[in-house]
């Protein structure tokens, strides 16, 4: 009998921090599994966040470098510059990368900086306790809108990739899903072509998955996928928002 | 012939792998706790098991590994 599923060898051996049914746990083992099929572990170096991820260095076998909130953007392009040889990534959630760290992520973009971002978007702060992110839904109750988000007062929830696909530097910007198996093989579909488009010097590439957060959405992990699906990807379409890679 | 293998110190109980299992064999064991306290999964008729990794593919964990 042969093994045809396993840990990836990108990934520590070690017990992932997260609640159960967090879907970081399943995007760690994509990013790991490309690492391993591109053979890049060895050369990679990832930047992790702040957020719930902040432990993510403890979890990827490659080096890993710890960002101040909003800023893994802007040490990526640092370590990318005088490193260019290496591959450089960033793993951030929405908290991060659309609220504190938009500038970064926005002026990384607009440079082309030939680097990759995983961004986990899971329409809440996870790691403070649930409170409204820039990418709540109109609607959603959180900790900070517990009479749902009302863009009248609090603006309307942030489309990243359709907003960066718009700048000249980003080579490849997809949004994916990983509510069901077939989206979850299409986001490692993605997450592979990012990290190619990297190895290919062609430019930034941001992946963008939209996740759950079971505990702060305050349902069951089988639930929030479902909640996934039916409110978020309505307002977050799946596709290819920006691809220069020409392939 | 196929078979899956969970390590179920590592099962979170989030029951995900149960939704995605085509054949519907994965169960919640009722009758052990894993140090965590939570309750893991387990496969009682695994000749039913077709080796398809939806399981393990859905898996926030990596608790399952699946041979064929």
């Amino acid at each position: 009998m042969e093994q045809v599923f396993k840990k990836p060898e990108a990934l520590c051996d070690v017990n992932l921090h997260y609640c159960p049914g967090c879907t970081h746990g399943i995007v760690h083992r994509l990013v790991a599994e490309v690492l391993d099929e591109l053979e890049i572990e060895g050369k990679a170096i990832g930047v992790a966040p702040v957020g719930c991820s902040v432990f993510a260095y403890d979890y990827w076998k490659c080096d890993m470098q710890q960002a101040a909130h909003g800023r893994a953007p802007a040490v990526a392009t640092g370590i990318k510059r005088v490193l260019p040889d290496k591959v450089v990534f960033t793993y951030q959630g929405d908290g991060d990368l659309a609220s504190i760290g938009t500038a970064e992520t926005v002026h990384a973009a607009m440079r082309g900086e030939n680097i990759t971002i995983i961004f986990i978007n899971n329409a809440i702060y996870g790691m403070t306790g649930g409170q409204m992110a820039p990418t709540t839904l109109p609607g959603q109750v959180t900790q900070t809108s517990p009479y749902g988000r009302d863009p009248k007062t609090q603006g309307y929830p942030i489309r990243m990739s359709e907003m960066l696909s718009k700048t000249d530097g980003a080579a490849y910007i997809e949004r994916v899903s990983v509510d069901c198996v077939k989206n979850v093989v299409a986001a490692k579909k993605a997450i592979k072509k990012a990290f190619q488009t990297q190895l290919d010097g062609k430019g930034f590439s941001m992946v963008e998955v939209l996740s759950t957060c079971p505990t702060n959405w305050g349902k069951s992990p089988v639930e929030a996928l479902e909640w996934l699906r039916e409110n978020m990807i309505p307002y977050y379409p799946l596709g290819v928002y920006t691809d220069k890679t020409g392939e | 012939m196929a078979k899956v293998v969970f390590n179920e110190e590592k099962c979170k109980g989030c029951y995900l792998c149960m939704t995605a299992c085509p054949k519907k064999i994965i169960t919640v064991a009722k009758d052990r706790m894993n140090a965590k306290g939570f309750r893991p999964v387990e496969v009682l008729e695994m000749d039913k098991c077709i080796g398809c990794a939806m399981c393990a593919t859905m898996c926030p964990d990596c608790v399952i590994e699946v041979f064929r």
